[in-house]
């Protein structure tokens, strides 16, 4: 089989493409420039570049650089921003791998003549006979990426491989020190790729959106203290927000940022039974749950799994959780995994 | 990867080493050659290869030997006219400034970026019509008493575009007794006679590796009584206006190249030209959509042919050929190997949504009729599997 693999110059996607070097595959390598700014966190440094370039050399491989920094500034960084300045919090990894990974880079592989695409991500792609393809949790629970591959649909599981789905982390590790790969011992990325870990969210933001001061006020309206920019305010966002009279730690409730307001309270009042994912946003890696059908959901990468019964109403599904959950700010995507083999991804919205 | 045949029409990004080239080289390496600064007999013999190679290639030139600086390579040569004449005109701190094509190589372009951080310096860009050619009524406006130095490139590395120098030097000399007129000829040497087409041009860079001579070698001709202030200091080699100790074995390499160039070039060019054309009517013919990119009737370097597939992604296009054996070039890489939006198509006014599916062949001496019947069989074909709407 003829696989382009995407090569971030980590050691995952190293590993990835080591194995279907291994497996007798034809394969080509690609790094994705994205970011034409600084970072020194994110996958297009040059370094990172060229980490994959020799990997690729190493394996005996092509490898080609994409630069796809003009869609990467129309779909992720120009909504990140936009996101923020409208309260939101956005999830710029799960944009990338929505409009670009599995879009663009997904389509230039097709056209290109590559029978699959791969990555390294640590999830597994799996098929009953003639059955529909199914997205599953990585072996490695605590690296699995299903989360940020969670609006994966049909078309787009058919064509994509990940090999170290299988794979723990440090069986990763072992197999590129096996290989001698330059990669072998390289930190994992954290972060949003495009966000210097120095400048962080709001020296990145600074230049781009205006940040306005906001008053902070409690469940009954009451002031409570100030912050110097609402954009970048979080909901369930707990630093920054002070203590209630009882002692017990603020968390944000709501971002307002036309009002400029912020309003906290405590964990009890924060927390939330249900959250809307909005119609527009939902995605199903086969077919939508049903009205009143049981799920699993995930509300962030490393989430804790929490049981749900979904529902609907006029803006898209409603998830009501079983038990109150810490709060899903607007903008997160909530994954829901299948509640009878819950490694199994079934769809995927964005929390209204 | 599959071991389909190379057909290389890649030559404006390098050349191949000239098989008697090589041999000079090895030839000269294979001496006991000393550093040519010293005084002993195998330094003696050094600079003796070394002023054989100046005298050579300032004959190639149309220049005198004394104005022949050798540098590491035509970036290095940019480098030094740049910053060397901005730094012997300004003794006492006075504001100058800088005017340059807007479709001159990189080198060029970010040396007169970086030179402009200074506040004492200027920096003007010269538009250029939709065919690539320089604006000489903006040059003509542009220069002045504080101008130090005008860059115009002698034919233009992405499209192959030969500005006209002359009128271009006529239009400064008018107007200024003191600017220095640059050109960069790294790309036009291996086709043109530089005594003849640079002759009005105060400095001139050139690049040994694209004429069939070794990556790594260069020079600055500098007419005589032009000042320019060294870059780098040390010794004072190539009277002081580059340090550093030659490499006497490069200077033979491309001292032999500028020569085998200069005995050949009418015939190369010519039959380049047909292959070039050849292709050109080929592509254009069963390619639906796809135009050259510089209007016919402008006078382009022979192996130079740029053009425009709409619907298609050059980094597609290109990895799809490679893939088939074929080397082309989508325009400038920036350090990590991507390739970048060309500033050259931009200034010329090229639309986006063209310039997204350019790609430039270029043929070289070696290029052969075979070559050009293979890149015909095979790239209708492949930009056909790669259309879509954009």
């Amino acid at each position: 089989m003829r696989v382009l693999v995407a090569m971030s110059g980590g050691v995952d996607s190293s590993v990835a493409a080591a194995l279907l070097v291994e497996a007798g595959h034809d394969v080509v390598g690609a790094t994705l420039k994205l970011w034409g700014g600084f970072s020194d966190s994110g996958c297009c440094s040059v370094a990172d570049v060229d980490d994959a370039r020799r990997v690729a050399q190493q394996l005996g491989i092509d490898h080609h650089v994409f630069n796809l920094t003009e869609d990467f500034d129309r779909h992720v960084v120009a909504p990140y921003v936009e996101a923020h300045a409208r309260g939101r919090t956005p999830n710029p990894c799960i944009e990338c791998n929505r409009a670009i990974k599995f879009d663009r880079l997904l389509e230039r592989s097709d056209r290109l003549g590559f029978d699959r695409l791969a990555t390294g991500h640590h999830a597994r792609v799996t098929r009953a006979a003639n059955g529909p393809h199914e997205l599953r949790r990585g072996a490695d629970v605590a690296k699995d990426q299903s989360y940020v591959l969670s609006m994966l649909g049909q078309s787009e599981l058919a064509r994509v491989v990940f090999p170290i789905g299988e794979m723990t982390k440090s069986d990763v590790r072992a197999h590129a020190v096996r290989l001698g790969l330059r990669t072998a011992a390289k930190p994992d990325s954290q972060d949003v790729c495009f966000i210097g870990s120095i400048e962080g969210r709001q020296g990145f933001l600074a230049d781009k959106l205006a940040f306005h001061p906001a008053e902070v006020v409690d469940g009954r309206g009451d002031p409570v203290g100030r912050v110097d920019a609402v954009e970048l305010v979080t909901v369930g966002q707990r630093r920054g927000m002070g203590h209630g009279n009882d002692g017990s730690r603020h968390y944000v409730v709501a971002v307002d940022v036309p009002a400029r307001r912020v309003t906290v309270g405590s964990a009890a009042e924060a927390n939330i039974s249900a959250v809307v994912l909005r119609r527009a946003t939902l995605t199903w890696v086969n077919q939508p749950l049903a009205l009143g059908a049981r799920a699993i959901a995930q509300v962030s990468a490393h989430g804790r799994p929490a049981s749900c019964t979904v529902g609907a109403n006029a803006d898209g599904v409603v998830v009501e959780f079983d038990s109150p959950q810490r709060p899903v700010a607007p903008g997160q995507t909530v994954a829901l995994y299948d509640v009878v083999d819950p490694d199994a991804v079934v769809g995927a919205g964005i929390a209204a | 990867m599959s071991d389909c045949p190379t057909t290389y029409l890649d030559h404006g990004a390098t050349t191949p080493l000239r098989p008697e080239v090589a041999d000079a080289m090895a030839a000269a390496r294979a001496l006991p050659l000393g550093n040519p600064t010293g005084s002993h007999r195998p330094a003696q013999r050094a600079r003796r290869l070394l002023e054989e190679a100046r005298d050579e290639v300032a004959a190639s030139m149309g220049r005198q030997p004394g104005e022949i600086v050798f540098t590491s390579g035509g970036t290095e040569s940019a480098n030094l006219a740049v910053f060397g004449a901005l730094g012997a005109g300004c003794r006492a701190p006075r504001s100058a400034s800088l005017l340059s094509s807007a479709v001159e190589h990189p080198a060029v372009r970010e040396s007169c970026r970086a030179a402009a951080q200074s506040a004492s310096v200027t920096w003007h860009e010269l538009p250029v019509d939709g065919s690539g050619l320089v604006d000489l009524h903006a040059l003509e406006a542009a220069v002045d008493g504080a101008t130090a130095l005008v860059a115009v490139m002698l034919a233009n590395n992405e499209t192959g575009v030969l500005q006209p120098l002359d009128r271009v030097v006529e239009t400064v000399r008018r107007a200024s007794d003191t600017a220095v007129v640059f050109t960069d000829a790294v790309q036009a040497a291996s086709f043109l006679d530089l005594a003849e087409s640079a002759a009005g041009a105060d400095l001139v860079a050139l690049s040994a590796h694209k004429l069939g001579g070794p990556v790594g070698v260069g020079v600055l001709a500098v007419r005589a009584g032009v000042a320019l202030a060294p870059r780098q200091h040390g010794g004072g080699q190539e009277r002081e206006r580059r340090s550093g100790t030659q490499d006497v074995v490069g200077a033979v390499g491309l001292a032999t190249a500028l020569h085998l160039a200069a005995a050949e070039r009418v015939e190369v060019a010519q039959r380049v030209a047909a292959l070039r054309d050849r292709l050109a009517g080929g592509l254009v013919a069963s390619i639906a959509g796809a135009c050259r990119t510089v209007p016919p009737g402008v006078a382009t370097l022979p192996g130079h042919l740029h053009l425009c597939l709409p619907g298609v992604e050059r980094e597609e296009l290109l990895v799809a050929l490679d893939a088939h054996g074929i080397c082309a070039s989508g325009g400038s890489s920036c350090a990590s190997g991507a390739l970048e939006a060309s500033h050259v198509l931009a200034a010329m006014g090229v639309p986006d949504r063209l310039a997204r599916g350019s790609i430039r062949f270029t043929m070289g001496r070696d290029t052969t009729a075979a070559d050009i019947d293979r890149a015909l069989a095979v790239v209708p074909p492949v930009v056909a599997s790669l259309r879509h709407d954009p």
